[in-house]
């Protein structure tokens, strides 16, 4: 089956697709039956994880396979860099969302409970002496009292590597670009440790903060809304660590040219799209 | 038409038996998986409205017991708008997308099929929840908290068939922009691209940009039940009303998401039919875009009941009420249109005309409801039921039906049974009226929604709305008729119909397995867009 | 084909025709009621302005259309013009409802902006919703009570209960202890929930307000007339969502300030056998 380079290339069929629908299928009954209290709903949901990890690798497989051998023209890279962008577009808004939450949070509802606004009653007479302030686990003190996580210390350092991940996952670029495949290497994996040491250190810090600070995904609204942001982000950040492992692994196979690279570009947007919301957050949810 | 079938060595035809529907990356094949799915899906959501309106005929209890009605409503929403309408109108994407710009497929075929086939998997798990102890979720489609977290069994599965909704639609919007951003013949500049492609193109930004919020917002209800987060709990800090800015700063969009492919199908027909060019094409692209910008800052006009402040109530109240311009715009156009053309009153057209006339009746009572102070009257009673369903049934649904009706030769390759077609189009438009025009006066009457029973003064419009409602699903029959005998008719030309534009009618009809290899340079100008 | 049509465009007719026979003889509420206070005047006066001037543009709007229907068909002989754009008529069509838009959204701002102001009042109750029932407390009277459907509805209410529903008087809108206020005076409603979202409705009140749990929304009104006044809970609120009705009985100060007196004597009791 030989493919004119200059014609785009439509593939004939694959049965990944209806494998990553068998996946999602367990995945999804698993934690359903799991988050209802069956045991058993686990395991269905580890199958799930399993044939998902199975499709991902050959459907990622049967791409790169397919790249190596040429068949991708221009064309169909660009439409590889597009999809790359709105799903990176999809991301941003999924974070929206929370950050959303945060912002109504901090400037309308507890303002509210406070008693700001039209609602000087439902301060009276439900949430009678409560100050609002921020941070806060609300009129009712749910999860109790807690400790807030400044912004210095671990969320100060991990902010700093993950700068430096940003500046090193470019030097790789540059590096790539003009064929320096030593230097390539070298900062790709250092980039891909960054990023691990990232989410070791924020274990170390929710651990921190389950055991000393009582800073709890059940701490009120501040410790939904610092929990929820900062774990989809610490999500991410492993995704792409383990993205950027691949990448370099592939790197070190002898995988793409100096002008034919859009799974390293990917990865690498991807990655300063977790930098980017990680700014947000150091803003956001520790400092102001 | 020998840029249709080149290179027949490259291409195997489709597979067999089961494998093809499988496997498949073919667009013609999904966009047929995706039409058929959603057909299946309006007839369930469909059955479960008659479940509603058979309760609802006469006062008292007679059917359902109230837990099992409010399954019904919730479930009808549901299925009919992520299963049955946006599902269609991907899957009209998919067929017409790639033969309207000249595109040999769709840009991400594997993505293509997997957008499908999450969904039998998502419905599958939504449907099921009718089996479990405690019933469906029956917290309505908009499953505000506190009340959806007071769904049983059902609630996790409730809002992971959700997440998988999603997933499908942010997985084909994605294909859609990539395809239209990424595909077009060479001279088909954006400014040239038909109406149809065009909306599609601003629905499917909606999509992405809208679904993942959806996805954050039932995430959100998750944690709640689950984990002990208090996102929507005043007591730690957050508030039930949040959740309905998240779900309608979606659900917002998420309406335009289901009319603006509406908006483009029309555009296609009316032209055909009067034999003159769309009015206004690129005005109608700009009007399409402002609705899709607007879209996003009028969601809370459906809460102007829940306190919120003046200021905010101000703001919705203007900004949902500037829609009814670009929209306006849109209704003249295709009056333009048709004015002094030379019309004839094929199916699809009728089922056009009917959307023009009857969207706008829906879209006059949006504006009232946009009205705040009004609105507070109105707000949850059958009023705003009857707004939506004349903007989503003779709006979406007729549009959809005139979509098929209109391509139905290019896919068969034979022309539908036209008696049959206009039989469907007339019996629709009467019951459909007959079903949901009463509801303006059950709503101004003071009827609230969601309820299984109700005080014997509204007996006599109830009684009308649900003897239309049974005879708008009869009439859907004709349909299936239509589409079962749809290879018997006499052979269709390429051109089907006497004077259409675009691209999809410079190719054979039935379109073939794979309609361009090489890009269709010429013919876009020349033969389409002289 | 048009016999078909014929026949269609028949029975349309004839259906149309039974529509507004019976119509005619069933005393049906067609309309929103122009309700019992001020504001409700003013929100139905919003209200049947804007329909009006939706009628309007529907006549011109469907006029065109029907005109041209008639025709620009090519069973007349009409050959296609080939125009496609006009600028003049695009700034024409987007002007124009860009004003009706403004003439529309002065006066609803004003009435919004009444109905907000809600300082002051007379008497104030807070409303709490709860499955399935309304709780109501009056601030400064000290009286308190419940009130949920009334029995004779809940007898009928049920599958085979074997009650016919038209045999009940208003069936599932009447409670067995109405919210009594008196004509003429401010009454603020301070709305929120025990459980789940409830909304006040009272459609002659022109008042609907969800009671939601944790928050506190007022609204008010000044009734200027006795009567009895229905409604019902607006909120999807579980299953007995239709089974949570509003009473409100208006009347004068002095029969008002009676009320408020037996419930004081009758208050202990009272208390104790909701409990
Ligand atoms: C396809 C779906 C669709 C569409 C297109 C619309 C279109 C509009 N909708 Fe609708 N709406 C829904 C689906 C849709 N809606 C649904 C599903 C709900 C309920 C959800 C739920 O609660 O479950 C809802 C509810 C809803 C509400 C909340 C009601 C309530 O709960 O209290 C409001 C309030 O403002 C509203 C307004 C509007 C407006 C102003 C438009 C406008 O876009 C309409 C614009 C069109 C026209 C105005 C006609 C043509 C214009 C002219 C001819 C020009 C001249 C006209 C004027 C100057 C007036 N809608
Ligand atoms: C695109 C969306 C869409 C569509 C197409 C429809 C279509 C219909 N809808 Fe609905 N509807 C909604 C979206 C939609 N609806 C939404 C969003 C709500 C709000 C829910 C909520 O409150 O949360 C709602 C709520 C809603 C209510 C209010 C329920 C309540 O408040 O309690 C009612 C009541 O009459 C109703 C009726 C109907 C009817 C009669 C149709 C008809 O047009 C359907 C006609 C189709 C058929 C009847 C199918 C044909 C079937 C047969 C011929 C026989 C059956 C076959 C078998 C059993 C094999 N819908
Ligand atoms: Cu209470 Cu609905
Ligand atoms: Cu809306």
């Amino acid at each position: 089956m030989s493919h004119a380079p200059d014609s785009y290339y439509v593939p004939h069929g694959s049965h990944w697709p209806i494998v990553g629908s068998i996946g999602l299928l367990f995945l999804m009954l698993g934690v359903s039956t799991w988050l209802n209290g069956a045991d058993a709903g686990f395991w269905v949901m580890m199958a799930g994880v399993g044939i998902m990890v199975i499709m991902l690798a050959g459907w990622f497989g049967t791409v790169i396979n397919e790249s190596v051998h040429g068949l991708y023209n221009a064309q169909v890279d660009k439409s590889f860099r597009m999809g790359m962008f709105w799903f990176i577009f999809s991301e941003v808004m999924f974070f929206a969302a929370f950050f959303g939450a945060l912002f109504y949070a901090r400037n309308m509802s507890v303002p509210w409970l406070g008693g700001d606004s039209n609602n000087f009653f439902t301060n009276l007479l439900l949430w009678e002496g409560y100050e609002s302030t921020w941070p806060t686990n609300g009129p009712g003190e749910v999860g109790g009292d807690y400790e807030v996580m400044g912004p210095f210390g671990l969320p100060l350092i991990n902010t700093a590597i993950l700068l430096t991940s940003s500046v090193t996952v470019t030097i790789a670029h540059h590096a790539l670009i003009s064929g320096k495949r030593a230097i390539l290497g070298t900062f790709l994996a250092l980039t891909a440790i960054l990023g691990f040491i990232f989410v070791y250190m924020q274990a170390v810090e929710y651990i921190e903060a389950y055991e000393h600070m009582n800073l709890k995904l059940t701490s009120g609204i501040y410790g939904s809304t610092f929990f929820m942001l900062t774990g989809f982000h610490g999500m991410h950040v492993t995704i792409g660590a383990i993205m950027l492992t691949i990448i370099w692994l592939r790197v070190v196979k002898g995988h793409f040219t100096p002008d034919k690279h859009f799974a390293f570009e990917a990865v690498a947007w991807y990655w300063h799209f977790v930098d980017v919301v990680w700014v947000g957050l150091y803003v956001f949810v520790y400092w102001m | 038409m020998t840029t249709a079938v080149a290179d027949a060595h490259e291409h195997h035809g489709p597979e067999k038996g089961i494998k093809r529907w499988l496997f498949t990356t073919n667009h013609k094949d999904i966009g047929t998986m995706y039409l058929i799915f959603s057909l299946i899906m309006f007839f369930a959501g469909g059955a479960m409205a008659l479940v509603i309106r058979s309760e609802l005929m006469t006062p008292g209890l007679q059917f359902v017991h109230p837990e099992f009605f409010n399954q019904m409503t919730t479930m009808h929403a549901l299925i009919m708008v992520f299963g049955a309408v946006m599902p269609a109108f991907v899957g009209l994407a998919n067929w017409m997308i790639p033969m309207m710009i000249g595109a040999p497929d769709m840009a991400l075929p594997r993505m293509n099929n997997w957008s499908f086939w999450i969904l039998p998997v998502a419905f599958g798990i939504l449907l099921s929840t009718l089996l479990m102890p405690g019933g469906a979720p029956a917290s309505g489609w908009t499953m505000y908290p506190p009340i959806v977290l007071q769904t049983g069994v059902a609630f996790p599965f409730l809002i992971f068939s959700i997440l998988l909704m999603g997933l499908s639609s942010i997985m084909g919007a994605i294909n859609i922009i990539v395809t239209i951003l990424n595909m077009r013949a060479p001279d088909m500049w954006l400014l040239k691209m038909p109406m149809f492609v065009w909306t599609w193109l601003i629905t499917a930004y909606l999509l992405i940009a809208v679904m993942p919020v959806f996805a954050g917002a039932v995430t959100m209800l998750l944690t709640d039940q689950f984990f002990g987060t208090s996102f929507f709990l005043a007591a730690g800090g957050g508030d039930p009303v949040m959740f309905q800015h998240i779900f309608w700063f979606f659900g917002h969009p998420e309406v335009y998401i289901m009319i603006l492919p509406a908006f483009g199908v029309v555009s296609e027909i009316i032209p055909t039919f009067s034999r003159k060019p769309l009015f206004g094409h690129d005005s109608m692209v700009y009007a399409a875009s402002s609705i899709a910008f607007l879209s996003f800052i009028v969601w809370a006009h459906h809460m102007f009941t829940v306190g919120m402040p003046l200021s905010g109530q101000m703001f919705f109240m203007f900004a949902t009420m500037l829609i009814a311009v670009p929209t306006g715009v849109k209704v003249f156009n295709w009056i333009a249109t048709m004015w002094r053309g030379a019309m004839t009153f094929e199916t699809p057209m009728l089922f056009s005309l009917g959307f023009v006339f009857l969207f706008t009746i829906g879209g006059f009572s949006g504006v009232m409801l946009a009205i705040a102070p009004a609105d507070i009257q109105y707000h949850d009673s059958y009023f705003v039921v009857a707004h939506f369903h004349y903007v989503l049934v003779p709006g979406s649904i007729f549009a959809l039906m005139a979509g098929a009706y209109y391509w139905l030769p290019k896919w068969t390759g034979h022309m539908y049974n036209e008696t049959a077609g206009k039989l469907h189009f007339w019996m629709s438009t009467i019951f459909v009226n007959l079903t949901f025009f009463p509801m303006h006066f059950l709503g101004l009457a003071g009827m609230p929604r969601r309820i299984p029973d109700y005080s014997t003064q509204f007996a006599d419009f109830n009684w009308m709305a649900s003897v239309g409602a049974i005879g708008f699903g009869l009439s859907q029959l004709i349909f299936v008729y239509v589409l079962l005998t749809s290879k018997k008719g006499e052979k269709a030309t390429d051109r089907v119909w006497e004077a259409p534009r675009g691209l999809e009618w410079t190719v054979p009809s039935p379109a073939p397995y794979h309609t361009f290899d090489t890009p269709p340079v010429k013919r876009v100008s020349e033969e389409a867009f002289e | 084909m048009t016999v078909i049509n014929l026949m269609l465009q028949k029975s349309f007719l004839s259906l149309l025709g039974l529509i507004f026979a019976s119509a005619a003889n069933a005393d049906w509420a067609l309309n929103m009621p122009r309700g019992i206070t001020e504001l409700s005047a003013e929100t139905y006066d919003l209200h049947m302005m804007v329909f009006w001037w939706c009628v309007a543009i529907g006549v011109v709007v469907f006029g065109a259309m029907i005109i041209s229907l008639f025709m620009h068909r090519k069973s007349r002989g009409a050959k296609p013009a080939t125009f496609s754009h006009s600028t003049s008529a695009e700034v024409i069509w987007t002007i124009i409802p860009c004003i009706i838009l403004l003439v529309m959204a002065v006066p609803a701002a004003e009435t919004m902006i009444r109905l907000e102001d809600s300082r002051d009042p007379d008497v104030s109750i807070v409303i709490t919703g709860y499955q399935w029932k309304w709780h109501y407390k009056y601030q400064d009277e000290g009286v308190e009570f419940y009130s949920s459907l009334a029995l004779p509805s809940v007898k009928a209410r049920f599958k085979e209960s074997g009650v016919d529903p038209f045999s009940v008087e208003n069936y599932l809108l009447e409670v067995d202890r109405p919210l009594v206020v008196p004509k003429g005076r401010k009454v603020r409603l301070l709305m929120t929930s025990n459980d789940v979202i409830h909304s006040w409705w009272v459609p002659d009140l022109a008042i609907k307000k969800d009671a939601i749990p944790g928050i506190i929304n007022e609204v008010w009104f000044r009734a200027t007339e006795t009567g009895t006044f229905r409604g019902q809970c607006a909120e999807l609120c579980g299953k007995d969502h239709g089974y949570m009705p509003i009473v409100v009985e208006v009347v004068e100060p002095d029969a008002y300030q009676a009320w408020v007196d037996t419930r004081h004597a009758g208050g202990a009791q009272v208390a104790q056998m909701e409990n």
